[in-house]
């Protein structure tokens, strides 16, 4: 009786466990599902649309996932079949240097502005 | 000269904001994906078409020769308008045609052949999508021109035409 007790508390704790992990990928899964644009219905993620094109990307993502995949690895293979476009987060690059320091820049120069207003009060 | 400063600051912010949107209005809105030249094929594994047995990436490309892969379904209508060019395309020696079978109903597909004629090598099935995917396609027809190095050189979204089939004669030749 007592073996019996311990082994259900190691079949629940297994089963647990692995609830658990699904749960995770499945985080990960829609994070990276709502971060791809769909191609077919443009302005629309990939989690939200039902085209074709994202069928089979939830597929390819959910199949990654599994294997192992990191979000970086996926994103890297998406970007390098179809572009930069198809992922919302730009990456910082020479292209998106502008996009990505331009809100730093101006918060700075208020910053400055601001502290310029203040002193000569 | 302090308002003087800060018109010509408004003004030069004006202008940028007015450019921006200017170009912004004559560009498409429609997103497609950049022709990505000179990459290699994906390694995969797919059903074959007629045997229905698995087959590889290396043995569908094992000959030094030319490839065309188009991928095409039934259900598509452009991939109808594009199946006489692929018909002359085939007579040509020096290319193969793979043909992709994408999300399609296999027996509408082979209904499909059977009425407008087999310019396939050899067709692949894609039911879930994800082969095309890993050719970097997002619909259907897409064909794509391989090399003799194992390399996509050429890609035409949507159905091909006489113009697309003179430049992939000249390709090949």
């Amino acid at each position: 009786m007592k073996t019996l007790k311990i082994l259900l508390i190691i079949f629940l704790f297994i089963g647990f466990a692995e609830l658990k992990s699904d749960e995770k990928n499945d985080n990960l899964k829609n994070k990276i599902l709502k971060n791809i644009r769909c191609l077919i219905c443009q302005g629309q993620s990939v989690y939200d649309s039902e085209s074709d094109f994202a069928l089979s990307i939830k597929l390819i993502v959910d199949n990654k996932i599994n294997e192992g995949s990191s979000e970086d690895q996926i994103y890297r293979f998406l970007r390098e079949k179809y572009g930069n476009w198809i992922i919302y987060e730009p990456e910082l690059n020479k292209n998106t240097y502008i996009l990505w320091l331009s809100p730093l820049l101006i918060f700075l120069l208020g910053g400055a502005m601001m502290y310029k207003k203040v002193s000569i009060k | 000269m302090k308002n003087k400063l800060s018109l010509i600051i408004l003004f030069i912010f004006l202008s940028f904001c007015f450019i921006v949107f200017y170009k912004g209005l004559n560009n498409s809105n429609t997103y497609t994906p950049k022709i990505m030249n000179k990459k290699n094929i994906p390694i995969f594994k797919a059903k074959d078409f007629n045997s229905n047995t698995y087959t590889t990436s290396e043995k569908v490309f094992e000959q030094n020769s030319y490839y065309i892969v188009n991928i095409w379904a039934s259900w598509c209508i452009p991939c109808r308008k594009e199946h006489s060019l692929l018909m002359e395309l085939s007579k040509n020696q020096s290319v193969k045609l793979i043909g992709l079978n994408y999300r399609d109903n296999l027996k509408n597909a082979k209904k499909f052949i059977n009425e407008l004629g087999n310019p396939y090598s050899q067709i692949l099935i894609d039911n879930n999508g994800t082969l095309s995917v890993e050719f970097g396609a997002y619909g259907v027809p897409e064909t794509y021109l391989i090399d003799k190095n194992k390399k996509i050189i050429e890609k035409f979204v949507g159905p091909i035409n006489h113009e697309i089939v003179k430049k992939i004669k000249a390709i090949v030749k």
